[in-house]
Formats: C-alpha cells, structure tokens, sequence
C-alpha cells in the first residue's frame, strides 16, 4: 500500500536504540556497615571461628574484598547443631504455633523496616542491581516471612484430620544467586513448623545472612533456634554428615545435590533438593510478540541469569523465529549494564570471578560447536569488576553443549520449532525439569502444552514470578520437595500418631 | 484516486494482539527509571520542547489564545535560554488570532483541532471542509479525531476513508489522528487503531481529546510506539507520537521520554517526532528547572498560569 519502502535501503530501518536514553549516575547511597571479619552466629551470639581457612567476600562489581569470613570446622558446625537441639528440646518445640508465629510476624516486619540497607547489603555483595534486591529479593523475603507465620497456628489445618509434628533440627544449604531470598525460603517453613536450624550460606555472599542475624536479636528470637556457620564446601559436608541432623534442605548445583544425596542415604535424615534447570520459553506464533520478547528477556537476563529456573532455551516457531530473534536484540539493546548499586541498572555483575570464566568457557564451546554469538548492551561494560554481555545463541541443536548444560550466566539459547509436539519433545528433552514458560494469546493451546511439560512450574505468558503462596521446586536433575505455599511445609513436618 | 485499503489489510490491523498484564509490568519498569542531575535537565528541556501548549475551552478568548502564543514563544522569560514550545494547540476559530501573535516563520508552530473535535459527529464533507478553511486561516498541523463509531462497528474501511480525505485536504499541513484511546476500550483496539491510522497517511497518532477519561496512559503510549515501530520496519515511513491528556508532572513526563528512548530509539527524541499535549506540564516542567538552578521548589505563583 505503502510504496515508500522499495525507495528505501532496508539497512537504514534499524532503530537507534543503544544509548538512546543517557542517564546521570543515581547511586543508591544508603549506609551499610560491613564488619571486617565475621564468624558464625551459633546459640544467639556471634563467635569468632578459627584464624585457619579464613576467606574473603569479595564486591563483585569492583572485584574489592568486603569482608573476611571464617570457616566453619567439624567442631564448629557440631556446637551450632547441639545449639540448635538444645533449643528445639527447650524452647522451640514447646511454644505454640501462635507464639512461633509472632516471632515470624516480627522478623517480616523488621525486614521490612531495614529493607533498603539489606537491599544495599545484598547488592553490595552478591552484584544483583539494586533495582532487583530493592523491588523483587527483599519485598519477596519479608512476604515469605508473613506468609509462613500465617501458618504457624494452622498446621493442623494444612494437614486436614491428620496430627503433624516437626522433625527436629534442619541442616540448610543455600546458593549465591539469591542469599537472602534463599535463606527466607528455608528458614521461614522450617521455623513455622516447629523446626530450629542450621544454615550455611554460600561463601561468596555471607553477609545479609549475617546482618539478619542482627534482626533475629532485635526481635528476641530464642537463642540457638537459628545457628549460621559459614564456610565453603568442607563445612557444608560436615553439617551434611553430622548425625543430630534430621533434615537437610540444600539449593544448588545437581553436581553437589548428588554428593549431599550419598553422603545422607541409608541414614534418618530428610531431605529436599533444589537443583540445577535448563528451562524453556516456548514462543508459538500466535503469542503476543512485544510482550513475549519482555518475559524471555526476563526469564534468562533477569539476575543475570543466575537463575535455576532461568529461561535459558528460547523454543520460538519456526515462522516467527527471525522477526523475534530481532525484536530480542532490540530489547537486549536497551539493557544497561554496569554499577549494580545505580538505580538503572539492569543487568548487574556476574557474582564470582570462577563464575565469570565459566560463562567464558561455555560460550567459547558454543562457538566451536558452531553457535553464532550475539552480544548487546545499551552501553560499554565497566572496566573493573565481572561483567558479562548479554548473550544470544542462534544456529544450535539439542545435541549442543550449551544446550544440554546449565550456563548459569545471561547467556540464551534460541531453537526452532514446527508444531506444538516438536516443541513440547525440545523443551522435555534435557535432564532437567524445573521451569518452563509458554506463550500464546490461545489458551486451550497454553494448557495442552503446560500439561505435556515435564518439569515442576509452567508459567502461561510470563516468567519469573514467584510469590510465597506458590509451590517451587523441580522434577528429575531438577530435584525434588517443594518450597513455598502449603506444598512447602511438608518437607519440615511428620504425621504422628493423634 | 484516494488510498484505499483492503480486506487483507484490515484482518492485518485486528491480527494485532497485545498482553495487558505485560504491558503493564513494562511500564512499572519503566517508571522505576530514576532520571537525575544532568541527564533530568537534558530531557526536561528536551520536554519543554515537545510541549504542544493546549487551550480547548468553549470559553476560549482571543486574549487567552494570544497569551498561550507568547508562553509558548518564551515559556519563561528570565530564562531566554529555554527553548520555546513545539506549538500551541487551539481551537480553528482562534487560528488567525495565534497566527497574528506567532508572526509568519514561527519557531512556534500552530495547531488547530479539526473534524467536530472532540466527538468527530459531523459528515465528512463538513469535517472536510472545516480542515479547508483551517488550513486556509493559517494552521501548521491538523488534529482530527477519528470516527470511533465505526471503529468499534468494525468498519475499519470508513475509518480509514475518513483519514485518507481528512489527510488529503490537509494539503501541506501536518495530520495527527487522535486514536481517543480511552474509548477504544482494549489496547488490542488501540494497536489496530494505530495500524490503520498510520496506513491511511496520518503523520502522528495521538492518544486523546483530552476531554475523555482515561486520557494519555503510558501503557496506551507503549502499544503505540510499538505500532510505529513496526510500521517504520516495515514501510520505512516515520510517524510521530503525541500523548495527550493528564500529563501534567514533570517526572510522569520523563517516563514517557525514557519508555520513548528505549522503545523507538534516539532518532524520535525530538519535537519532530514527539509532542506532548498538555498546558499545566509546562509549569511544572520549569519548577523542576529553576529547582536545579535555585535549590528550591518554587512557587506556582512565580509562573504564569498559562
């Protein structure tokens, strides 16, 4: 209709969207108090823990350390179990759900009192912009925090004619990607339910977990009920292996999964596993393109991609797929990387220098297997500091490394497919099974395809959206137990007899 | 021959799908942009810039009109730095009267609502024939109103006919077609609309009269840009935006310029490509100025109020 096109050169209709929006530094200034060392929070009070195997956290965003850390030994982790026993066989375990749940109801609150320092902590540490930790970890921590202590007084109704008790005393495990979050969603359930705990957070972003140890006092949490030793992978082992565990939750890697798996078998102890994923956006023509683009920018540059259940495989329709992969790199352009502490920005530091050169390693295997490599950014990386591009994979297979493997990074993967079957065969073809997103505006066609995914959470046109009244976990690689709404109380509870 | 369209172009228009609930999550984002210190007096200029300075009252008086012309010559004196408006925006019978005051090669331009503003009831020839003789009385830029009658009929050809010969008897003034965006109902409607709208010719969309409620809405913003953008990628042909309506804070401004920069890119950072339908705004926009340069807010009263 319109003719002005073939005057044209094509090449001259490309948007200038890189730079187009120029903005002023706006640092987030708020103070935080970093101690130069800490210990281990064991029976409501800080110790020092040995000089041997002290280690540093380290700013990810400047490559600076923050902190030293000491490093829990068998000794250690043994005083903070017997803290833990001695406080559920005293106190815990003799409250009622009501009183439980008011030490719930205060440490949300107080969180969310001090949730712009523990925002600042958070970025400070783990190098997540401040936008996330600011609206998406903390907001999130607090809710979960309320939403358990709702049910502290109402197990007999989660579990309808049937008498629960806790299991004792709970060896958590947590990963970097979300430290606080993460500790939220262990320590929330398991309080809630009448456990105490011993949690290890990851030895690169320790500290919120230390600064909420300072709410724990401030709201007169009885001592030994939660018991915080740091370390790396030695002191978690010893905390697997001790034997007055009787319940182990561990977020992590499929790789330690499996270890902490052989080390607990043939013994007592519980377990809950929140493992690896490779998880898929299924993109089906008739989607709400724009709008797509948005939630698969979000499923895989969301954290920078240091998500479990990051969308790391883009499944688009073969009809649409070069339409979408340009309105994807228009997108990513847009996307400004750099201070995690600035206001605007969106995609952060990469948390660890290790993490940093295995992002590397797998795109260097993706371009020997043949992927072209597409980066984009709305401007230059900082000069200091571990930074990533965001990343985007075309021309590769299933067979792909990259494919097959979880990056861990803001690295996608895009895939083709013809029919709704050979879409669900690509997104059910990996190990894993721990997300998935779908998008179409048809939804008969959304519930067809989330029925026939093989993996715990299916979201319909959106992803990454969690709330605390929402089940998580995986299937497969993925791992298995439940974290959030009613479904997430079961790994800390028993049936007993009325 | 007048530009028609066809059957095929229409289903294209209605094919156009868009998820609310994303929508809105792009725009919480966007909001979320903080826009401080050099950068926020870049773009409160650039804003000021984009203003089309508004008077659409029944009580509208040539003495206002001339008044509107000189704030939108020299928005604050004091300040001769500060660029001037992109236009003001009258009713056709005030048109001569802005003309005398703006003089003939103004950097002001003057744009007149046209087609039975704000509702579009009139038959075409008589629309056709007010653009005629607004253009004649000296407008720069025409704001119709499309016929949302049929619109939401479904008779998007009498739609599009309307704007091809509005559009034509234009002759060399510039066409914005006013979506009113707050009757369209759904931003599915609002992305056909915007197809179609741009198809026929017109040289901005724009979101509302301004007397419908809800006027200009960010979200709304959004769903249009994306039109122009595929329209752009498709055809090459460039349109402008104009929201209109309920803009009134400098800051709400600012989000409309960064949603606008990460949309459709630098190259529509400019009035000649972005406008901003509004009169209180300016106000505002020049608090915020002086805000910078003083180190405090000052009064309303320090401004003229329009």
């Amino acid at each position: 209709m319109n003719d002005v096109s073939t005057k044209q050169d094509p090449r001259a209709r490309e948007l200038a969207l890189a730079g187009a929006l120029e903005l002023s530094p706006s640092i987030e200034k708020h103070p935080v108090e970093i101690r130069p060392r800490y210990g281990h929070f064991i029976a409501g009070r800080w110790v020092e823990g040995r000089d041997e195997g002290v280690f540093e956290t380290v700013n990810p965003a400047t490559a600076k350390p923050l902190a030293q850390i000491a490093a829990a030994d068998e000794a250690e982790v043994d005083a903070a179990v017997a803290a833990a026993r001695k406080a559920y066989d005293e106190v815990w375990s003799k409250l009622s759900g009501l009183e439980r749940g008011k030490y719930l109801f205060r440490i949300a609150r107080r969180l969310q009192e001090r949730a712009r320092e523990f925002a600042t902590l958070e970025t400070t540490d783990n190098g997540k912009p401040i936008r996330e930790t600011r609206d998406v970890d903390i907001p999130l921590v607090a809710a979960h925090f309320f939403y358990y202590a709702g049910w502290a007084d109402k197990l007999e109704h989660a579990a309808a004619g049937r008498k629960v008790a806790p299991l004792g005393v709970a060896g958590q495990i947590i990963p970097w990607n979300f430290p606080l979050l993460m500790l939220a969603w262990k320590i929330a359930p398991a309080l809630a339910t009448g456990n105490t705990v011993v949690l290890k957070p990851a030895e690169t972003t320790p500290l919120t977990a230390a600064l909420f140890c300072d709410v724990l006092q401030e709201v007169g949490l009885p001592p030994g009920v939660v018991n915080i030793v740091n370390g790396a992978g030695e002191t978690g082992a010893a905390l697997v292996n001790h034997p007055g565990i009787d319940k182990i939750a561990f977020t992590g890697s499929t790789e330690v999964g499996r270890i902490i798996m052989r080390s607990i078998a043939g013994t007592k102890k519980k377990a809950t596993m929140e493992l690896g994923g490779k998880g898929a956006n299924i993109v089906f023509a008739d989607a709400a393109l724009d709008q797509a683009v948005e939630g698969c920018v979000d499923g895989i540059f969301f954290n920078q991609g240091h998500v479990c259940c990051a969308g790391s495989r883009l499944l688009v329709e073969e009809s649409i797929a070069e339409d979408f992969v340009a309105r994807l790199r228009r997108r990513v352009s847009t996307l400004r990387i750099g201070d995690p502490l600035d206001k605007n920005t969106d995609v952060g530091a990469i948390n660890s220098k290790d993490q940093h050169g295995m992002i590397d390693r797998y795109l260097d295997i993706a371009a020997q297997e043949g992927a072209k490599v597409w980066q984009g950014a709305a401007c230059e990386l900082p000069s200091t500091g571990y930074y990533h591009l965001p990343t985007i994979l075309t021309g590769v297979q299933q067979t792909d490394t990259v494919v097959r493997e979880e990056i861990f990074g803001p690295v996608l993967s895009v895939l083709t497919f013809r029919t709704p079957a050979e879409a669900i065969k690509k997104a059910n073809d990996t190990e894993y099974g721990l997300a998935c997103g779908v998008w179409s505006e048809k939804t008969s066609k959304l519930f067809r395809t989330a029925h026939a995914l093989n993996c715990g959470v299916v979201w319909a046109n959106g992803y990454n959206l969690f709330d605390p009244s929402s089940p998580f976990g995986g299937v497969r690689h993925s791992g298995f137990g439940r974290e959030g709404g009613i479904a997430g109380l079961w790994p800390y509870m028993q049936e007993v007899a009325r | 021959m007048p530009l028609q369209c066809t059957e095929s172009d229409i289903r294209r228009w209605r094919a156009a799908s868009v998820d609310d609930m994303s929508v809105a999550a792009r725009v919480a984002r966007v909001r979320k942009r903080s826009i401080k210190t050099e950068s926020k007096v870049r773009l409160l200029r650039l804003a000021l810039s984009m203003v089309d300075l508004t008077t659409l009252e029944g009580a509208d008086s040539p003495e206002r009109v001339r008044g509107l012309c000189h704030k939108a010559l020299r928005p604050h004196p004091p300040m001769p730095e500060l660029p001037s408006c992109a236009a003001v925006c009258v009713y056709p019978t005030m048109v001569a009267t802005a003309r005398a005051v703006l003089g003939a090669d103004s950097p002001v331009k003057l744009a007149a609502v046209a087609t039975a503003f704000p509702s579009g009831q009139l038959p075409l020839a008589l629309k056709v024939q007010e653009v005629r003789e607004t253009v004649a009385a000296g407008a720069d830029e025409i704001d119709m109103v499309i016929n949302r009658g049929a619109f939401l009929s479904g008779d998007y050809a009498r739609v599009f006919d309307e704007i091809v010969a509005i559009k034509d008897a234009c002759g060399p003034a510039h066409l914005k077609v006013i979506l009113e965006t707050g009757e369209l109902g759904t931003l599915d409607n609002v992305a056909a609309a915007s197809r179609l709208a741009m198809a026929a010719g017109g040289d901005f969309i724009k979101t509302s009269t301004g007397k419908i409620q809800p006027a200009a809405t960010l979200e709304v913003a959004l769903v249009m840009f994306e039109a122009i953008r595929e329209h752009f990628l498709e055809t090459g042909v460039r349109v402008g935006m104009k929201p209109a309506g309920g803009i009134r804070s400098a800051k709400l401004a600012l989000h409309y310029l960064a949603l606008l920069a990460e949309t459709l890119g630098a190259d529509w950072m400019t009035n000649e490509w972005f406008r901003f339908g509004a009169s209180s705004l300016v106000n505002d926009l020049l608090r915020q100025l002086l805000w910078r340069d003083e180190g405090y807010y000052q009064s309303p009263r320090r401004f003229s109020v329009d």
